[in-house]
């Protein structure tokens, strides 16, 4: 039986609905030498600002029960460098690149961003990150272009994602400058997921990705300091994988639009939950750094489970869950 | 750079040293012909999620196909490797980052100065086996000038946590020890001990290649600067990936952030920012 793994986000197709997630997989070249990276869904670069960025300050990450805390603060080599030495090394891949950034200081970042990656053609799709715990989150003001909505500020210790209006000015502006697809990065720090996807969905996203990490710290009890130096980090992996579950099956039922799940993903079945909850792709994450190949084996997994279970399509697994 | 390789390897034992120090080989023949001295191996210790991220080790011996490390149980992940038995297999991942380099004919230098704090004798003692095979004596003292020469400097709390003695003199090494209580030779740090053998050995043509705790290295670093000798030192940093994705084992040096798992371990004393 000949299983159907191609799914459609936006006007992005996928030969398969498995990607690794932005700032798990370097720019793809440090997992060559553990799998054919060809068999890829669809890669998902390191956030992309416009400047170089330097990151935070060590220690950057600790381990956690089933998962691991990061303040990395998005170190990246800025927009010019990653076009001229990162790029050419993603294209001779030949798959999709979807290349996932951030504004530092001013939304309009994400425009000018967008304006540049626009002319790309191998750019395949643009991820909106506007859910990074471990950057201060934008505090000018944004004249936007309606008028009438005024201007809007996102208070410091705020993350775009955690403001349904925000959230919906950003991916509202950069749509209006690109016709590549749009994927939105949701955090999970919210009361109500449906409420930011929903706003997304509303400002022209093709797509929301679910979930970025949940803000979390850990202490150090004989020098009672943070373990991390920014204090608070991201945490993902394993730990958060029901919270992400969660909130993929609520974001399904209202937002029609593709849903890509990540959060926890180390296996086959924990791939498979997502699919069912109504994730129409997946992306791997923190189960490169303990499995590099992990991806691989997961489209390797999910073929056998559709034929074990003469299912014909991968769509018809997304939002399978029953009552 | 080589190939990085993940592969199952087969234990072939675990065993204790001395109080916390285990003794761990694993059979991957494919790693060990190509790891080089101050790379490291990440390994999974369990197939569970608790430790969840892999452990990164030094090399520190190549026997065959048999991959050695030295390890101290420290926390969770070293208490859950040290229950490992052999034929079990181990998920590793290597050889991984910059090793030492120590090619006498890249650097022109003669007498070779190792210094090691504690676990720092790791990968040490694999350099001294290359160094060995460089067809050096490994004596210091020795007249033959045009010969390499090592000398080994080795640190630790109290004499009970000296390690790796025996094997640094089966190479034909010198060794000198310092400890902290001055249970053994020299009272006080292997620092203090480099400083004390700096001034009465000619060593306009050395180099230090030194492994131990950050507060050791940084002030090997100062004394390398002071007597103009160039030194070369492994870093450790708690990592996440251990292959280069993350950038979570940053250190800061002159050309700014590096990982520690890629451009590191081993670092040019000279190029950290302390």
């Amino acid at each position: 039986m000949k299983t159907g793994l191609t799914i459609n986000i936006g006007k992005l197709k996928l030969k398969n609905p498995v990607m690794v997630a932005s700032g798990t997989f370097g720019y793809a070249e440090e997992f060559r030498d553990f799998m054919d990276l060809r068999k890829l869904g669809a890669v998902v670069t390191k956030t992309i600002t416009l400047n170089p960025r330097k990151g935070n300050l060590p220690p950057r990450t600790c381990e956690t029960p089933a998962g691991m805390l990061n303040s990395i603060g998005l170190e990246n080599p800025g927009l010019e460098a990653f076009i001229n030495e990162k790029l050419p090394i993603l294209r001779k891949i030949g798959i999709p690149i979807i290349v996932s950034i951030a504004s530092e200081d001013t939304p309009e970042e994400f425009i000018e961003l967008t304006r540049h990656l626009e002319k790309i053609k191998e750019v395949a799709a643009i991820e909106l990150n506007i859910s990074c715990p471990n950057i201060k989150s934008p505090q000018s003001t944004v004249q936007s272009r309606q008028k009438s909505r005024g201007p809007w500020t996102v208070d410091r210790r705020q993350m775009i994602s955690q403001d349904p209006k925000a959230t919906y000015e950003v991916v509202k502006s950069v749509r209006k400058v690109t016709n590549k697809t749009l994927i939105t990065k949701l955090s999970p720090n919210v009361t109500d997921i449906t409420e930011i996807a929903l706003a997304a969905k509303a400002a022209g996203s093709d797509c929301i990705a679910l979930v970025n990490t949940i803000t979390g710290m850990c202490v150090d009890i004989e020098t009672r300091r943070p373990k991390i130096a920014a204090a608070t980090g991201g945490l993902s992996g394993p730990a958060i994988r029901p919270v992400a579950i969660r909130m993929i099956w609520e974001a399904y039922q209202k937002v029609k639009i593709p849903i890509i799940g990540m959060g926890g993903i180390i296996d086959t079945l924990s791939a498979l939950e997502f699919f069912i909850a109504g994730a129409t792709a997946i992306s791997i994450g923190t189960g490169n750094f303990i499995n590099p190949k992990v991806s691989v084996e997961i489209i390797e997994g999910i073929k056998k489970y559709l034929v074990k279970n003469k299912i014909k399509d991968i769509k018809e697994l997304v939002g399978s869950l029953k009552e | 750079m080589g190939k990085i390789l993940q592969l199952k390897a087969k234990l072939i034992y675990n065993k204790r040293v001395s109080g916390r120090y285990l003794h761990l080989a694993v059979e991957a023949p494919k790693i060990a012909n190509v790891a080089k001295p101050g790379q490291f191996i990440e390994v999974r210790v369990s197939d569970g999620l608790e430790p969840f991220l892999r452990r990164p080790f030094s090399v520190h011996s190549i026997r065959g196909g048999q991959i050695e490390i030295l390890y101290e149980v420290f926390g969770r992940g070293t208490e859950v490797l040290s229950q490992r038995k052999p034929e079990e297999s181990l998920d590793i991942i290597g050889p991984l980052g910059n090793g030492f380099d120590y090619k006498p004919q890249a650097t022109g230098h003669r007498l070779q100065v190792l210094v090691a704090g504690g676990m720092g004798v790791a990968p040490l003692t694999f350099l001294a086996e290359r160094l060995k095979k460089l067809q050096a004596p490994c004596l210091s003292g020795r007249q033959a000038s045009s010969k390499l020469q090592a000398l080994v400097l080795i640190g630790a709390k109290t004499k009970k946590e000296i390690l790796c003695e025996k094997e640094f003199q089966n190479l034909g090494c010198e060794v000198k020890i310092a400890t902290d209580d001055g249970s053994r030779g020299f009272k006080g740090y292997v620092s203090n001990l480099l400083i004390k053998v700096l001034s009465t050995v000619d060593c306009r043509q050395s180099t230090i290649y030194a492994c131990g705790p950050k507060p050791m290295l940084k002030e090997i670093a100062r004394v390398s600067k002071k007597y103009n000798i160039p030194a070369q030192i492994s870093l450790e940093e708690h990592m996440a990936c251990g292959i280069g994705a993350c950038l979570g084992c940053v250190v800061n040096t002159k050309n700014g952030y590096q990982r520690v798992c890629k451009e590191g371990p081993v670092f040019d004393a000279e190029k950290i920012i302390w």
